[in-house]
């Protein structure tokens, strides 16, 4: 049997759990907890009269109800600023229960809790709030004009406003370039928000252990570490007295990275202040008005080419809706204005985002996490390059692209972990020709006219993109053996369905030399690693399979250190196969890492057969040596923190068919080309690749927050906010390349967000090229192509 | 996302159902599938005080041909009712508007008579018994009645159900003489709410000459739009005009109702071509 797991399509080992129902979920936990319920604003924009609970007192199974005048010193505190920045000169964050004004449909007011959570609701229900309306700010332009304010003290609504500005490499700034330009174009792009939308919802279960003092939590976050830091913090509990574990996740997507959300604060305050155990976990309704949505951006494009279409000056000028809070800062548009930039060395560039407040739920990180709308402006920009100048799509990118020899590439821009946004690896042509070859580029023309003598219309459309990935500060990893011959590692970030109880445990087999089956692996949960930052990004594999593999090489080292002792070799010749340490072709006369395991912790007592080994009067011990000359135990942990993060790239094109008459959309090819650097698994790549492809075509086709001038979500039910189903979603076909990051050990890149990309930019093309008519607005339903179409008649 | 407490009654026969409906009346909701009505109650737009579910009533599950049509008893699923060989051959736009209904998950739950019941003017049902000229039989205690679905479908999310009354079944005539049926729709995805859909029923006579022509039409009014196309055949062209003439959409998120107007005309022309090549 072969140990070298790294690069092979494993089937993910957390599957049969999970597919089984096997999975233990937030909500499958602590049955016996008694239930939180909220009551939240019906309305956009209010100030709080009065909270009257008199009705609500008398219902049966009641326990408590809370306000913000309930609260204790810093539980009554904002939420932190979790990323503060020096653009964002009026960040504002929510109080866990509104304090005096609510700013959205869906912030909580009142936190009850009860037997259960139907008695819970009833009692929601019974409680009557007083409202003086106040005039509420939606839609991102009237927002950006500042009638009505968000916030009293935000004059204009304008959290932040950041200019980032390269000028050309002889100098000259987008103003002078854009003047001197051969062609220039401006032009307005909308994208709609959209939202991560897990299928489980945020939640949280707290007990207290009143005799031990110490409080663990259960949370469906992206980040327990952070989590329990914010806790211990807001409690004034001493930080090893709380533990913060998440369960299984059944997806985050970016909304869980958000912390500490209101209630994984409140709930765990309830569990102390009534010394019971208190869950709450999120229903549908609550997720859409109450976590956090993503996406919508107004951008203003101005574009000066040459006769090639190589882009000579840049000028994008984007209004980013943030919605009602900023706990996440700017990260989302920061993303957008240095993402936007692509495969493509362009010109002089400048790029302006004002960060707007509106009385909608807050905007936060969701999968591609502003990359999606830098990916549209820069790619439909391209689009219309060449459209405006009579030339192939695919030529013009490649006019543009950065050479494969120009590694690193400087994009003279910080990105969003505040380092210079350096790109360390890629092959762009590389990736355009097999895109090319996949989808049949060359041969669509003649299918087009083909398909046009049946009465049939059908477009092909392509997007490119880069994407950091791998951003720090850090991950750990901790790696033991123990004298059974299980490998236990275990990693401080979490996972929500990624898969990394799989690809970590390759990455540590194939380092270690054991077999697959002897490995396990915890993730996020702060009794077995207390240090790490959290599952963002697409990190993961980059951040904590590196550490894995510096800790397993620790480990490594130690073994053979310890069996070079005990076969009386040289460590270096030395070798571990199938979890036994032997000199290098002589594996019969190795012995098990198991036995090294015990040989590793010198003992007095011998607590089984396999112990005695170990113990002081078993003659194996130099009797000149003291018994430990390092740590005991056949363990090791090692962190990675990398200089900057690594940049993957992809390509993607699609075609699809319009129905002339119903003005129906219909994908009918969708190929993607990928380069992460080197595959872990490519089963789980493509697993990946795929569901961001889903949620791509969801943004693009279906997806948006419906509200009304009033704030209220029209859609706030998976019956109107219309996520694809495996219907709607076409066979994606890919193709891998491998340019390996020169950044880390392993020499891999994130995989994570990928596939959602450039999805909306890519159907936006296609529907382009099958209707004739420029698509600015995404997404696209058949209602709006058949107003396009009448616009355009 | 809890319902509100109520009163839950599970009656095991129709005498037992029909007493309990009379004591109750208006306080009174009747769950058979729940496909729409447990929606509802989790998010608290329904409050009944009381819940009389049928599902343990013996002898309402039948599907039977009758003379003249099938009849379809109060707790015959979606699938049973897709599946059943009687109404396949006694009345095929049956099938046709089933396989348009929702996912298998829930046609295997939901009901035929509670989807007529509960008259949502978006879905299919509702669409084939008007257009058919069929009628739900109500009964509460002591007496029935049938009732023509002309009469039947009284507006969005109303029948003309009474208090104390319960749909026991509903009858759907068979198709005639070189007749011919289609349901054609386009939805926003797979499975969802028409944004708007034609059912239709072309008869012709010995010469093949389009005798008689229908069409009702879902998601364009407050409830299903039946309209007389005979006029206007074998030009199905003009007869979708005829049809855009009569209905009434409203815009919502999904389509405006200019939108939805011109979608009924393309699938009314769509549904007649269909089904008269089907007669």
């Amino acid at each position: 049997m072969t140990t070298k797991l790294f690069g092979e399509p494993i089937p993910r080992r957390e599957d049969e759990r999970l597919v089984l129902g096997q999975g233990r979920y937030l909500d499958d936990l602590g049955r016996q907890a008694v239930a939180a319920a909220f009551v939240r604003s019906p309305h956009a924009h209010a100030r709080i009269r009065d909270i009257d609970v008199s009705r609500a007192l008398d219902v049966e199974g009641l326990i408590a109800i809370y306000t913000w005048e309930d609260l204790p010193g810093l539980v009554a505190e904002p939420l932190p600023l979790l990323i503060p920045h020096p653009a964002l000169t009026h960040g504002r964050t929510a109080y866990p229960l509104a304090k005096e004004i609510v700013r959205h449909v869906g912030e909580p007011i009142v936190m009850v809790v009860a037997t259960d959570r139907y008695v819970a609701e009833d009692v929601c229900g019974l409680i009557d709030v007083d409202y003086e309306f106040l005039k509420p700010v939606v839609g991102l332009e009237e927002a950006a004009q500042g009638v009505h304010l968000v916030h009293e003290d935000v004059p204009g609504n304008l959290g932040a406003h950041l200019v980032q500005e390269v000028p050309a490499r002889d100098g000259r700034s987008v103003a002078e370039a854009l003047e001197s330009a051969p062609h220039v174009l401006e032009f307005r792009l909308d994208i709609e928000r959209s939202a991560s939308m897990p299928l489980e919802g945020r939640g949280v279960y707290a007990r207290w252990d009143a005799d031990d003092r110490s409080l663990r939590v259960y949370s469906s976050t992206q980040t327990s570490t952070s989590v329990r830091m914010a806790l211990a913090a807001k409690l004034g509990l001493p930080l090893p007295q709380v533990e913060v574990i998440a369960p299984d996740v059944g997806g985050g997507f970016g909304v869980k990275i958000v912390h500490p959300w209101p209630e994984e604060i409140l709930v765990p305050w309830a569990a102390i202040t009534l010394g019971r155990e208190v869950k709450w976990a999120e229903d549908r309704r609550e997720h859409f008005i109450s976590s956090a949505h993503e996406r919508g951006q107004v951008q203003h494009i101005k574009v000066g080419f040459d006769e090639q279409g190589r882009v000579l000056a840049l000028d994008v000028d984007i209004l980013h809706d943030h919605g009602a809070y900023t706990p996440y800062g700017i990260i989302v548009p920061i993303i957008t204005a240095t993402q936007l930039l692509g495969p493509y060395k362009i010109g002089a560039y400048r790029v302006v985002f004002s960060s707007i407040y509106t009385n909608t739920v807050q905007v936060t990180p969701y999968r591609g996490a502003g990359r999606p709308q830098g990916v549209f402006a820069m790619e439909r920009t391209m689009d219309r390059i060449a459209a405006h100048l009579g030339l192939d799509r695919t030529d013009v990118r490649a006019a543009n692209f950065i050479g494969p020899d120009e590694f690193p590439y400087d994009q003279g821009l910080i990105f969003q972990d505040g380092r210079p946004l350096i790109y360390d690896s890629g092959d762009y042509p590389e990736s355009l020709r097999m895109l090319k070859e996949l989808i049949g580029w060359d041969d669509f023309p003649a299918m087009k006219q083909a398909a046009a003598e049946e009465g049939r219309r059908i477009g092909i459309g392509v997007g490119c993109y880069v994407e950091g990935t791998g951003v720090g500060p850090y991950e750990g990893g901790h790696v033991q053996i123990t004298s059974d011959g299980r490998v236990h590692v275990s990693t401080g970030l979490t996972s929500q369905g990624q898969g990394h109880e799989t690809v970590f445990a390759q990455i540590a087999a194939t380092e270690l030399g054991v077999p697959f089956e002897k490995v396990s692996v915890v993730t996020g949960d702060t009794r077995r690693f207390g240090y790490a930052v959290g599952t963002f990004a697409s990190r993961a594999a980059v951040m904590s399979g590196n550490a894995i593999a510096l800790a397993c090489r620790r480990v490594r080292e130690k073994a053979l250190k310890i069996a070079a002792d005990a076969l009386e070799a040289d460590p270096r010749d030395l070798e571990i196969t199938d979890g036994v340490v032997h000199v290098v072709g002589a594996p019969a006369a190795g012995i098990p890492l198991a036995t090294v395991a015990v040989l590793s912790n010198p003992l007095r007592y011998a607590f089984d057969e396999e112990a005695q080994r170990a113990t002081q009067f078993a003659g194996t011990a130099d009797p000149d040596k003291a018994p430990l000359e390092d740590e005991p135990g056949l363990e090791g942990k090692d962190y990675y923190s990398p200089i900057r993060s690594t940049f993957a790239s992809g390509m993607h094109a699609a075609i699809v068919e319009t129905d002339p008459d119903t003005a129906e959309i219909r994908i009918l090819r969708y190929a993607v080309v990928h380069d992460c650097g080197r595959l872990i698994n490519p089963m789980i790549v493509e697993g990946q690749i795929h569901g961001g492809v889903a949620q791509g075509v969801g943004g693009a086709l279906y997806e948006k927050m419906a509200y009304d001038e009033h704030g209220q979500l029209l859609n706030a039910s998976f019956m109107d906010f219309l996520m694809p189903y495996v219907t709607e979603v076409p066979h994606i076909e890919t193709a891998h390349l491998e340019t390996p990051s020169p950044l880390n050990p392993l020499g891999i890149k994130g995989a994570g967000e990928a596939g959602v990309i450039p999805v909306s930019s890519v159907i936006a093309g296609a529907i382009e090229d099958a209707e004739g008519i420029p698509i600015m607005r995404m997404p696209i339903s058949p209602s709006d192509l058949y107003d396009l179409r009448r616009a355009t008649d | 996302m809890k319902p509100p407490p109520f009163d839950y009654h599970a009656p095991t026969s129709i005498e037992q159902a029909l007493a309990v409906l009379a004591e109750v009346g208006a306080h009174g909701k009747v769950l058979a599938g729940g496909q729409s009505l447990i929606p509802l109650l989790n998010m608290r737009l329904a409050a009944p005080d009381h819940l009389v579910d049928i599902n343990r009533v013996a002898g309402l599950d039948a599907v039977e041909a009758e003379p003249g049509g099938v009849r379809v008893g109060a707790l015959a699923r979606h699938a049973a009712v897709e599946r059943s060989a009687a109404v396949r051959s006694a009345q095929p736009l049956i099938g046709q508007a089933l396989r348009l209904v929702a996912h298998p998950v829930i046609r295997n739950r939901g009901t035929v008579v509670g989807s007529l019941v509960h008259a949502d003017p978006s879905a299919e049902l509702p669409a084939v018994l008007a257009l058919l000229g069929g009628s739900v039989r109500l009964a509460r205690v002591d007496t029935e009645r049938d009732v023509a679905a002309e009469d039947f479908f009284v507006g969005p999310l109303e029948s003309a159900t009474e208090p104390g009354e319960l749909a026991v079944s509903a009858f759907f005539p068979a198709l005639g003489r070189r007749t011919g049926t289609a349901f054609v729709e386009v939805a926003r995805r797979h499975g969802d709410f028409a944004m708007a859909g034609v059912a239709a029923l072309v008869g012709l006579d010995d010469e093949g000459a389009v005798m008689s022509a229908r069409v009702a039409c879902i998601s364009v009014g407050p409830a299903p739009v039946v309209v007389d196309v005979s006029a206007q055949a074998p030009d199905w062209k003009a007869a979708a005009r005829a049809v855009q003439d009569r209905i009434e959409p409203e815009g919502d998120i999904h389509a405006t109702a200019d939108y939805r107007r011109h979608l009924t005309g393309v699938l009314a022309e769509r549904a007649l071509t269909q089904a008269a090549a089907d007669a």
